[in-house]
């Protein structure tokens, strides 16, 4: 037995006894899936709950959007995009099930690749689904770098990138979800640094912890948030110094700055918030998707009115409380993009229990 | 989606590296990280390096980060066999 994790789960045990039950959201997913899985979740009974934020991109990117992907690949370009998007239902239809009856849609690893693959591929036509948050912004601006510099012509970005600090600001502010700590995500952190998260402290009185994926990672963050709780201290404190800089990592802010610019992002479950996401700004319209294809509005697509990911990714109910989590909706026969996402919460809660 | 690996530099050429992750080798862009050296440990994301794991950092924990999973479920079997 680790020593180290003993003692840092007596201490949290004691910390709870002074502070009573303390409600602590986890931002990101892969915090969510690390949780779940290596049962933290259930370590403090009743005193601790932990909640799962809005740090999945698949989970967060509204169904208008993937209509726009599928609209594209019936038109005949070739999608390339991250895993987990495939399988996103709109309407009963996905990229996989486009996929499986002919239109071209590829799975890349780095948006690099699919940058190669155009290059490979001159009759193509190709777009690259550029969902993500801070931590991926970085590689697909210099995918679209890139591409200028080669002079592509069948390369483009269809951009719904967004920026965390935003959403979390709406949760800190919510009367009915009384957040009382937020444990960051660590690899947005990397690029963003620590400023960016100030407000949540300054504005809020929210003590927040940067936090790495290591189950003692987390374990730390507890209880630095169960100390700043109790000592009537709420700040930002960086708990993943290993490999989060105060400020960031400079060259990728400046990298993001040249090559997109602010905008307001629709999110599932929150809306359209302001400065909440990334557009290719002007000096690259050349390799915005939505400028070079004619993408018809899908805004008033509605979302299936039994899946409840819009509160599960609130915060507002746990995947338990959806009446189709595990009765209909399932990995193998998913409802929602949270049952779809690797990091989605329903996901984890279905694998590794509740 | 963030998920980011910790890999060692093997090889750099221009902006673009090789990466070590435990004997799977991979390329990685240095776009970001323009002073990253030969034998340095990064963090990559999408095959783009975006940081330096700085290992003195990690050194109170690091003993504590190869075990940790396996601990807390320990952990958590002692706790339950206390209650009962
Ligand atoms: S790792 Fe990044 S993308 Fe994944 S859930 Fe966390 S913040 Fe979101
Ligand atoms: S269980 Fe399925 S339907 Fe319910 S919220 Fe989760 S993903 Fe949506």
């Amino acid at each position: 037995m680790n020593s180290y994790i003993t003692n840092i789960t007596k201490n949290i045990k004691k910390l709870l006894e002074i502070t009573g039950p303390v409600k602590v959201m986890e931002v990101c997913g892969t915090h969510t899936v690390e949780i779940s899985r290596t049962g933290i979740r259930e370590l403090f009974g009743n005193q601790l709950d932990l909640v799962s934020g809005p740090g999945c991109p698949v989970c967060v990117t509204p169904n208008d959007y993937i209509a726009k992907a599928l609209w594209l690949a019936k038109s005949g370009v070739t999608i390339c995009t991250f895993g987990d998007m495939i399988q996103v239902p709109v309407n009963n239809e996905s990229l996989q099930s486009e996929k499986a009856k002919g239109y071209d849609v590829q799975l890349t690893y780095s948006p690099t690749e699919s940058v190669e693959f155009a290059i490979d591929n001159p009759d193509k036509k190709v777009v690259f689904l550029g969902v993500g948050f801070e931590t991926t912004a970085p590689s697909i601006a210099g995918a679209i770098i890139e591409a200028k510099k080669k002079e592509l012509d069948n390369f483009s970005v269809l951009c719904t990138l967004k920026t965390i600090p935003a959403p979390l600001g709406v949760i800190a502010s919510s009367p009915n979800l009384k957040i009382q700590g937020f444990m960051l995500p660590g690899h947005v952190s990397v690029i963003i640094g620590v400023k960016p998260y100030r407000f949540l402290a300054d504005k809020y009185k929210i003590p927040a912890v940067i936090a790495g994926f290591e189950a003692v990672d987390i374990l730390k963050a507890i209880e630095t948030i169960l100390n700043m709780i109790i000592s009537g201290s709420a700040s930002i404190v960086n708990e993943y110094k290993r490999v989060v800089l105060k400020n960031g990592n400079r060259s990728a802010l400046q990298l993001i700055n040249d090559v997109f610019t602010s905008c307001p992002s629709s999110w599932r479950g929150l809306g359209i918030l302001p400065n909440s996401g990334l557009r290719i700004s002007g000096k690259y319209s050349h390799f915005d998707a939505e400028k070079r294809f004619n993408i018809p509005d899908f805004t008033d697509i509605e979302d299936d009115p039994m899946c409840k990911c819009d509160k599960v990714i609130m915060g507002i109910i746990k995947p338990y409380e959806c009446e189709l989590f595990k009765r209909v909706c399932t990995p193998q026969n998913p409802k929602g993009p949270c049952m779809i996402s690797s990091e989605g919460s329903c996901a984890a809660y279905y694998k590794y229990g509740y | 989606m963030c998920l980011a690996i910790p890999g060692k530099i093997v090889e750099i050429n221009g902006d673009k590296a090789v990466v070590d992750y435990g004997g799977v080798r991979k390329k990685a862009s240095l776009m970001v990280m323009p002073n990253a050296k030969i034998g340095d440990i990064i963090l990559v994301h999408a095959g783009f390096a975006i940081a330096n794991v700085k290992l003195d950092e990690a050194k109170e924990k690091i003993e504590a980060i190869s075990y940790l999973s396996e601990a807390v479920r320990e952990e958590k079997e002692r706790i339950s066999k206390e209650q009962s």
